[in-house]
């Protein structure tokens, strides 16, 4: 991650280094917002985190989704009703008008740290 | 008033004509009455033996439910038509008269009773209905020994349904061999010795004389070279007869040899009067098949309603079949009677076939054939002849087996001509089928659907597959069957690469086989595969990010995020001691319980967190995980069988808990269910599931690939009166030839349906271990069996994969607290979608 362009947020611990699963999701709580984890090593970009909550259901599952690739564009797949959820935007890739917050989110000294700001 | 016409008769081809008079613009002008002899409406009289062997009548039905409750239209069960008034155009029945202005006769026919002294006696039967098998079912009760007279194509049916009432069947024939008319002399000892290895005892050139009671059983059959035959039961199948009587009172022309006499529009000797089936007869020759009466009913509909160019003269006779499981196959001049015809014979003694081609004189043009042990050859052949297709340079091709270094050229499909009938049934010919895809067909369901092909006996259905197919093809259409834009493979490649190259992980195989990073489609399905082969924990590493939320958490999410968990509870029996003890778990947690379809309890609104707190206690107390989130075997169903009820047979409790544990845990391309029954009552609805095995005397019958669900399909037969251990090892095979072949989400009834060769080729490969593959399927269902463990209490055990079990990694906060639920008949149910307002 590009430290530079990322240097004026404020950064948050939400978890260890050690508590990501690679390849998959987890769920941490920023403040009160529920927020998925996601952990792709070895790939240009490695971290994303965006909106536990899945907007069609309402209800916190977005961490716990498949992670899908497709032209290159990563995206979850929500367990619930199978919408990929882009991680780079947060889009729903069948519904474009729907999504989910997306924030910055990088490893500092074995911490997971997620900005204040959303940037998407 | 609406004209009135009368259609006397629900048989099949009575019920083809209503159905095709209902689709015609006229309809909506009459009222149709349909008057039954029957108490049931129209049934498939041509697999009448599975009446015994799926012991139901239900899936013999024609047509949908709600047909006969149309508007205008009519039935009238029980109440047969006892006299025709030609000059007040009136039918009369016990009940009613009715009147009519078109008339249609759909009698059928009658079975032919050889006038022989004694039968009239009890016990002995015809066979043509429901009620004739009804009454033949209960004659076998206390009965040992059962005779069938005629060894014709009807004859040979019924011994095998003799067979299936458990009796040893007999069949008594006039003439010298078997079907005398679709077999010549070598088929038919061909066929008598296959069936005598299936243990029904043969006896040609046998003329009975009288019946009379036996000594040692019910009835003893005279013969007329002064030998007898002693029997608890007789079913006559020497032949039909025309159903005419009531024409013949009616002073309608009739045939030479009987039958009502009608033109090429199927109109009687009276112009408001048509004939259709079996009643019927053509240039005085009566046609006992369906397929000609179909067309005899679609042309006399069409005539009514002002078509005349659709005539009927004449139809093929040609016949395939399966008598007791021996394919027996007879097309157009099978003995050669065409002046100057030659003829091509392959027997082979030792595999039990025999091919015999009748050829034109000058070998141009195939004129008849006869087969017995295999029928792949007859849907080319009788194209060949039906289309008088020019035969290749080496006619004997047709007929030779592959080994003999001659390529056999089956005829492709894109050789047949466009007016080819691939469905005689249905009259659908190939140009039909290109027509329906003219107009959007895509799939063989689409093709189904619009032609009908397909639908009637199902013998054409290879044929319409090939040229539903090779049209694709034509049209440069790709069958594309890869699994997703990653893997360009089916299921069964991927399954086939894991296992050859040994590979061991989705990383491994995507480098080596497919391309980009996976998706929600190939990864479970590859998980499936990999844990088929090799068995390993679903939370290694490398195989948790592939797996399916409930395959993560070994729970099933429900639609608020909170998951269910479903102890297994092997056939259902649970001591009162453990049913307590999941009382007490649902209770601390406050989880919402309910028995399952499956005879277990499901325990719902568990969070992640609770999931290893309730499992701890669920394993302490002895119950290990129902894998009700895997696609994997889920129950199996039992009644209490012998133990307790005064019905059973068999234990169905031991073999299911037996079942039950030895399948737990086993990864499948889509979800198992299996049930066993220890009767023939069927309490544990065994015929609706993937494995249902049914208890008999002498042991179990099982039957396969059937399930519930949106589109429920009724399991096969597949084996009968099966000891323990070949009851197991037939399912070991059968599972893990489906894991090996389906394709991903495949259920086991699709997977058969769309298995080339069907049942019998599960059969071949299960029973006869025709590709030699018995014992590797065997060893390697072993392994899955050793290596079996509970996952879940591997993984309470172990602390890294207890850590996936956290709501949220860093927040103590128990998720439940952020859960809306409301109470409903005394338990928590979800209340609806919490907003972000809500929770702040």
């Amino acid at each position: 991650m590009n430290a530079a362009s990322t240097a004026s947020l404020q950064w948050q611990n939400v978890c260890h280094r050690k508590d990501l699963v690679p390849h998959s999701g987890i769920a941490v709580m920023l403040g009160k917002e529920p927020v998925a984890v996601f952990w792709l090593p070895g790939h240009d970009t490695e971290l994303y985190a965006i909106g536990h909550t899945d907007p069609f259901s309402g209800s916190e599952v977005l961490a716990h989704g498949i992670l899908c690739e497709s032209q290159g564009i990563w995206s979850v797949a929500s367990p619930l009703y199978k919408q990929h959820f882009r991680l780079d935007t947060g889009r729903c890739i069948e519904a474009p008008e729907v999504g989910v917050d997306v924030w910055a989110v990088r490893v500092e000294q074995d911490w997971v740290q997620i900005g204040n700001i959303l940037i998407g | 008033m609406k004209k009135q016409l009368v259609v006397i008769g629900n048989g099949m081809v009575g019920h083809h004509f209503a159905e095709q008079w209902m689709a015609s613009e006229m309809a909506a002008d009459y009222e149709l009455h349909v008057f039954a002899e029957e108490n049931q409406r129209a049934y498939d009289r041509v697999h009448l033996s599975e009446y015994f062997e799926k012991q139901s009548s239900a899936h013999l039905q024609l047509g949908d439910d709600g047909f006969y409750t149309l508007p205008g239209i009519h039935l009238h069960l029980n109440e047969a038509v006892i006299a025709l008034d030609r000059e007040a155009k009136s039918v009369t029945t016990a009940q009613r008269q009715y009147s009519y202005d078109t008339l249609v006769f759909a009698t059928g026919s009658y079975p032919f009773v050889p006038p022989i002294d004694g039968r009239e006696l009890d016990h002995c039967w015809v066979y043509r209905t429901l009620q004739d098998l009804d009454a033949i079912r209960a004659s076998a009760q206390g009965a040992t020994r059962g005779v069938v007279v005629g060894g014709g194509l009807l004859g040979l049916e019924a011994a095998n349904a003799l067979r299936m009432l458990g009796l040893e069947a007999h069949v008594v024939e006039f003439a010298p061999r078997l079907m005398p008319v679709q077999l010549d002399s070598d088929a038919g000892s061909l066929l008598r010795a296959k069936i005598e290895d299936l243990g029904v005892k043969v006896h040609t050139e046998k003329a009975t004389r009288k019946i009379i009671p036996g000594d040692e059983q019910r009835l003893r059959m005279c013969f007329a070279d002064e030998t007898y035959l002693e029997t608890d039961l007789i079913v006559f199948s020497a032949g039909i007869r025309p159903q005419d009587q009531l024409a013949r009172e009616a002073g309608l022309q009739l045939g030479e040899r009987g039958g009502i006499a009608v033109d090429q529009h199927c109109r009687t000797s009276d112009p408001s009067i048509y004939a259709i089936g079996e009643c019927a007869v053509w240039n005085n020759q009566q046609y006992g098949l369906v397929a000609p009466g179909y067309t005899m009913a679609r042309v006399a509909a069409a005539h009514m309603i002002g078509n005349v160019g659709t005539t009927f003269t004449g139809a093929d006779m040609s016949t395939k079949l399966k008598l007791l499981g021996v394919d027996v196959g007879s097309i157009g001049d099978a003995h050669g009677a065409t002046p100057g015809a030659l003829n091509y014979r392959y027997s082979n003694e030792i595999e039990g076939v025999y091919r015999r081609l009748v050829v034109s004189a000058d070998g141009s043009k195939l004129l008849g054939a006869i087969l017995v042990g295999d029928n792949s050859y007859y849907d080319t052949l009788l194209q060949y002849a039906l289309n008088g297709i020019a035969l290749p340079e080496h006619p004997e091709s047709l007929i030779l087996p592959d080994s003999s270094g001659m390529s056999s050229p089956s005829l492709g499909a894109s050789a047949l001509p466009y007016e080819a009938t691939l469905c005689s049934c249905h009259n659908v010919t190939k140009g039909d089928i290109c027509e329906a895809m003219n107009d959007g067909a895509v799939s063989l369901s689409d093709i189904k659907s619009m032609t009908k092909a397909a639908t009637g006996c199902g013998g054409c259905a290879a044929m319409v597959k090939t040229v539903f197919e090779s049209e694709l093809e034509a049209r440069g259409v790709q069958v594309d069957k890869s699994i997703c834009e990653h893997f360009s493979h089916t299921r069964q490649e991927l399954f086939h690469l894991v296992k050859v190259e040994g590979i061991q992980t989705f990383d491994e195989l995507i480098e080596r086989h497919g391309q980009g990073g996976g998706c929600e489609i190939c990864k479970p399905a590859v998980a499936s595969i990999l844990a088929s082969v090799w068995n390993e924990h679903v939370h290694e590493a490398k195989h948790l990010p592939l797996q399916d939320t409930n395959d993560t958490f070994m729970a099933n999410m429900q639609k608020n995020g909170t998951y269910s968990v479903v102890p297994r509870i092997p056939g259902g029996e649970i001591t009162p001691k453990m049913l307590i003890k999941i009382g007490e778990v649902g209770e601390k947690y406050n989880l919402y319980t309910k028995i399952t379809g499956g005879q277990r309890i499901d325990l719902f609104g568990a969070t992640l967190d609770e999931l290893p707190l309730i499992w701890e206690e669920l394993i302490a107390a002895g119950f290990e995980t129902g894998h009700a989130y895997g696609k994997s075997l889920r129950t199996v169903k039992s009644c209490i069988g012998d133990t307790w009820c005064r019905y059973g047979v068999q234990d169905s409790m031991s073999m299911a808990i037996r079942l039950e544990n030895r399948y737990k845990g086993m990864r499948s391309p889509h979800k198992v269910k299996m049930a066993v029954s220890g009767c023939t009552r069927e309490c544990a609805e065994a015929q609706s599931k993937d494995i249902g095995v049914i208890a008999t005397e002498n042991g179990w019958n099982l039957y396969v690939c059937g399930n519930g669900g949106m589109k429920p399909r009724h399991a096969d037969l597949f084996a009968t009166d099966l000891d323990d251990e070949t009851l197991i090892r037939y399912i070991d095979r059968v599972l893990m030839f489906y894991v090996y072949t389906a394709d991903r989400l495949q259920r086991t009834s699709v997977w058969l349906e769309n298995l080339q060769g069907g049942l019998k080729y599960l059969k071949e490969v299960v029973i006869d271990d025709s590709l030699g593959l018995a014992e590797e399927l065997e060893t390697r269902m072993q392994h899955i069996v050793d290596t079996y463990q509970c996952e879940w209490k591997t993984a309470i055990n172990d602390s890294e994969k207890r850590k996936r079990f956290r709501s949220y990694v860093n927040a103590s906060e128990p998720r439940k607290a952020r859960i809306q639920l409301i109470e409903e008949r005394g338990q928590l149910i979800p209340a609806r979608m919490i907003t972000e307002e809500e929770v702040a």
